[in-house]
């Protein structure tokens, strides 16, 4: 039960994110180039998304529980610490904060300078951007369904998480028409690195043949001394980065 | 053969990402932890102890070279 709840958590708040990102870019294109193009884009980036989710996930679950959850925790472990790394760095403000407002202003941009040349009535400029935008914010979404679904046989479960979220970011895409500036995507981020990388401690080390102080429950603590853990890094970090301003200042 | 290494580098950079050393110390991580847990030792603290240390060690990196 656990576990399924936080399944279906993690699966749901980076799909959002990502699903937040990706609706950035198609609004920009679609705005100042039209909409067929880009949705059409969208749709084959949906299509290929959804079928390496249907060959992959049931392609893992034919592995041995133990090798699937070493693999897959490893997998996990390194993928969760790039998204935890990166929050750490936003939150003490060596990293730009990630901005929807700039992201859609700088896309724009660039799709009105693109040429504007057409073939069979398809704008290849709209699509091309739309179609790799919804695919590579959609890779880490299909990554985490069908990592997390597979270690658990929960694929539907974690597939479901996605696609609500993505329809709920849809939703309000269509009702706002503007990107959605006050999503918290970079507190988000943070908690999916902190879920992802818990994750990957605990299913890394049942695969390598550890035994966790109390079975599942073990989870709680993880995530409890990775969050103390990133909060203290955050805490250091930007003590380290005013020392370092108020140095250079005198 | 050009088509299969942009394949792989581009699997390097969404897993791995900016760091390598990530990837090694948690390989190192799990090492220590299947060779104790396999002798009967309790292993259960390696991988957090193992996240601290690369994260905090990633971190500084990351921080010195920007600043």
């Amino acid at each position: 039960m656990t576990h399924d709840a936080f399944l279906f958590l993690t699966t749901f708040l980076a799909s959002g994110v990502e699903a937040v990102e990706a609706l950035t870019i198609v609004l920009a294109v679609g705005v100042v180039r039209g909409w067929r193009s880009p949705l059409i884009g969208v749709g084959v980036a949906a299509l290929a998304l959804a079928v390496i989710v249907a060959v992959l996930g049931p392609a893992l679950r034919l592995l041995p529980i133990d090798t699937l959850r070493l693999v897959v925790g490893a997998l996990l472990l390194v993928f969760g610490l790039q998204w935890l790394r990166k929050a750490i760095l936003r939150s003490s403000g060596y990293k730009e904060l990630h901005d929807e407002a700039a992201a859609f202003a700088a896309e724009r941009e660039q799709a009105s300078n693109a040429s504007r040349a057409t073939s069979t009535g398809m704008d290849w400029y709209s699509f091309t951007v739309a179609f790799k935008g919804v695919l590579l914010e959609g890779l880490e979404v299909v990554f985490i369904v069908v990592t997390f679904g597979a270690t658990q046989g929960r694929v539907p479960l974690a597939a479901a998480a996605a696609v609500v979220a993505v329809v709920l970011v849809i939703a309000v895409g269509l009702v706002v028409r503007a990107p959605l500036e006050r999503v918290p995507e970079n507190t988000i981020k943070f908690a999916v690195g902190l879920l992802l990388t818990s994750f990957g401690v605990f299913w890394a080390g049942e695969g390598a043949g550890v035994s966790w102080p109390g079975g599942d429950l073990a989870i709680l603590g993880i995530l409890a001394f990775l969050g103390l853990l990133s909060f203290a890094l955050v805490h250091q970090l930007r003590h380290q980065r005013v020392t370092a301003r108020t140095a250079v200042g005198t | 053969m050009r088509y299969v290494r942009a394949f792989i580098v581009f699997w390097w950079d969404f897993v791995v990402g900016d760091d390598w050393r990530v990837a090694v110390g948690v390989a190192l991580g799990l090492g220590l932890a299947a060779f104790l847990a396999h002798r009967g030792f309790a292993a259960w603290w390696v991988l957090p102890a193992t996240v601290a240390v690369v994260l905090a060690a990633s971190l500084r990196r990351a921080t010195r070279s920007t600043e």
